[in-house]
């Protein structure tokens, strides 16, 4: 789960970890009220999960409150790379000597925590670790053993941090360090960590992912998860416990298990089509479970057909067929829909759709034949 | 002959008396898995159909000799259980428990290192070797005995795959399924490393999938140290960047990841990768004639 800046921020300052001071705005006014109540200079800041948003214009000053309430109205509201701008982080302006990098991700090649620092901040870290590779200090840490201050400062020395910022971006890291194991985090990305004229060493922007197996244990930090999702069918599966990812074709696919419905997404796309999404109904993809992965899928409209790819393993073919045609009977859906259904109790399966199935569901032998057919259904559809 | 799983195999399964649990440790048993123990803290004494149940899983060697452990337990009690195992001093630990969260495995690998001890998963299907045994969830009916090993990351896609080869008439020594969680256990490499050695496989499929770098690094390990030829499918062409697709390890990262880059690099290595799981059968067939 991808945080926003201010939620990033907010639990930064849990952690000790300096961050500006700064509201969240919803509206003009929210971000006029907060301008005056942080008094002085304030950046008016875009709050979207995309790269860019300085460029883009996300990213504002404003000298005082009438000022803050302008670029408030000008950025909400505003698109930047497809994500619309719903909310702002108004914070005090910051005086910066320099800009460096700091980071903790989780390196799953080391399989272990990777702690980055560099002093040239606030530019693409990807850029700056390909063309300035030195600049870029890297260290992994032994989970078991934890971050130490022997680790920090060799990263301190390696990136060349400027003397005077030296003890504060070593506090930063270690406190960076606990966040990232107290919030069982996969990344904590501050770009730029800045050096300020009066020498403080304070946390300009944050990126911060969170384990979504680990929520059980942060039941504060999984409340923030709906604010998140803006696709009404990527809401739907989530209330309703779907795993679902939305795309850009119009190819409905449903499948029993995360490896056959990607592999189901790439033979559509072999056929000249482009799946509409990802949906894994589960490994025990029982009557009920089919039921509501077609609510969610019928209820795009972008989607022209459907392909239903089913490996019956634990799972019965038959079961799969049952839940269809009731799900079928409840939702009155008229698009063609393409089924397949291999290994265990797949004959009983295919036999109870040819049988007893509205005309619109065919069955189709082979993942190929159902990909294949499906994406033909699609066009003549469209 | 087979690796992991086979005729030494003597199973303890944590977590037999749940429903899941118990559901497929009467499978496994009924396959023919040796099944001598199972571990449910506070119910020692009593049996499952006859499999007598130990309140902890040292208690439970210590009876019955138990190798090898099958954990099923819900997520929360799955790391505990983990390590249960591994103190237990069992050999392989077979983690099914899909939903483990990352930082508890990242401190379970380290720990792991420290020893010969091998963990396969967790979020994994587990392993069957055809005819001999099979320990975890896997449609035993799509196997059939033979001389092909599957690696894979994926439960139902490497079912789809097998039963394809097994169209062709070309059986399999041992399926493993190495999970689908951003750090498992065992890798890709030191599975292959296992089939390398196993005189009775003749050919490796290897199934990968989007997220990490596993894919690329067994490729460079196929190229620098196996004679035993490999062929590779990768799912996930059509996935979006930073979008989980299913598994926890499913995901790309920036630009790294992509099913295109693992096909590429395995190519580059002279790994035959096929598009979709009916030509993967097909390129088995060709490689072995």
């Amino acid at each position: 789960m991808d945080l926003f800046e201010y939620q990033g921020k907010q639990l930064f300052a849990k952690y000790g970890l300096a961050v500006p001071s700064g509201e969240v705005a919803d509206t003009p006014e929210q971000a006029k009220a907060a301008a005056e109540a942080i008094g002085g200079t304030v950046v008016v800041k875009a709050q979207v999960q995309v790269g860019g948003r300085g460029k883009a214009g996300g990213i504002k000053l404003a000298k005082d409150p009438d000022e803050a309430y302008a670029e408030a109205d000008n950025i909400l509201g505003m698109d930047i790379k497809g994500h619309v701008v719903k909310r702002l982080w108004i914070e005090a302006a910051s005086d910066i000597k320099k800009e460096y990098y700091a980071s903790v991700t989780f390196d799953r090649s080391a399989k272990k925590p990777l702690v980055m620092l560099s002093a040239m901040g606030g530019m693409d870290i990807e850029a700056v670790a390909e063309e300035h590779p030195e600049a870029l200090a890297r260290l992994h840490v032994d989970p078991l053993v934890g971050f130490q201050p022997h680790h920090g400062r060799w990263l301190v020395y390696h990136a060349g941090i400027d003397e005077p910022a030296q003890k504060g971006v070593l506090d930063a890291l270690t406190k960076a360090y606990e966040a990232f194991i107290g919030l069982e985090a996969t990344l904590i990305e501050i770009n730029p960590l800045i050096w300020t004229a009066d020498d403080r060493v304070v946390a300009l922007d944050a990126k911060v992912s969170i384990d979504n197996n680990a929520l059980y244990r942060h039941p504060d930090l999984a409340e923030l998860q709906e604010s998140v999702t803006d696709d009404e069918q990527e809401r739907m599966a989530h209330e309703r416990g779907v795993t679902y990812v939305k795309l850009d074709g119009d190819v409905g696919i449903m499948g029993n298990g995360a490896g056959i419905v990607m592999s189901s997404l790439d033979v559509v796309a072999l056929a000249g089509g482009k799946p509409a999404n990802f949906l894994d109904a589960g490994g025990g993809s029982n009557a009920e479970a089919v039921a509501t992965a077609l609510e969610v899928l019928l209820s795009d409209p972008k989607v022209k057909s459907l392909m239903i790819n089913i490996f019956g393993g634990i799972t019965r073919c038959d079961e799969v067929a049952e839940g269809l045609l009731t799900a079928l009977d409840k939702l009155g859906a008229t698009l063609p829909i393409v089924v397949r259904l291999d290994g265990t109790a797949a004959e009983a399966g295919r036999a109870i759709i040819a049988e007893r199935a509205p005309a619109n569901v065919v069955v189709e032998p082979t993942m190929l034949s159902a990909a294949q057919r499906a994406v033909e259904l699609a066009k003549e559809a469209s | 002959m087979s690796i992991l799983v086979g005729k030494d195999t003597k199973l303890v399964v944590q977590g037999v008396t749940g429903r899941e649990g118990q559901f497929h440790t009467l499978r496994n048993k009924a396959y023919g898995t040796n099944v001598v123990a199972g571990v449910t803290p506070g119910k020692a004494g009593q049996d499952v159909e006859g499999i007598p149940v130990f309140n902890t899983v040292r208690d439970a060697v210590e009876a019955t000799g138990a190798n090898t452990s099958m954990i099923f337990v819900p997520p929360r009690f799955a790391t505990d259980a983990i390590y249960e195992s591994l103190d237990a001093g069992i050999d392989l630990t077979i983690a099914i428990t899909e939903g483990i969260p990352a930082h508890d495995m990242m401190r379970v690998y380290t720990h792991l290192q420290r020893s010969d001890q091998r963990l396969l998963g967790p979020n994994c299907p587990g392993a069957i070797s055809p005819g001999e045994a099979t320990v975890g969830i896997m449609p035993t009916d799509v196997f059939t005995p033979g001389r092909v090993g599957i690696i894979s990351r994926s439960g139902t896609l490497t079912y789809q795959i097998s039963k394809e080869i097994g169209d062709l008439g070309i059986g399999q020594s041992t399926v493993v399924g190495i999970g689908g969680d951003p750090i498992v256990g065992s890798s890709f490499i030191d599975v292959l490393t296992m089939f390398e050695a196993d005189p009775d496989t003749d050919l490796v499929v290897m199934v990968g999938e989007i997220g990490g770098d596993e894919e690329e690094r067994a490729g460079e390990f196929i190229a620098a140290n196996m004679k035993t030829p490999v062929v590779g499918y990768i799912a996930g062409f059509q996935a979006p960047p930073g979008k989980q697709m299913g598994h926890a390890g499913a995901i790309i990262t920036g630009s790294s990841g992509t099913a295109q880059g693992k096909k590429d690099a395995l190519e580059a290595l002279g790994v035959r990768v096929g598009t979709n799981p009916t030509e993967v059968a097909e390129i088995v067939a060709d490689t072995l004639k």
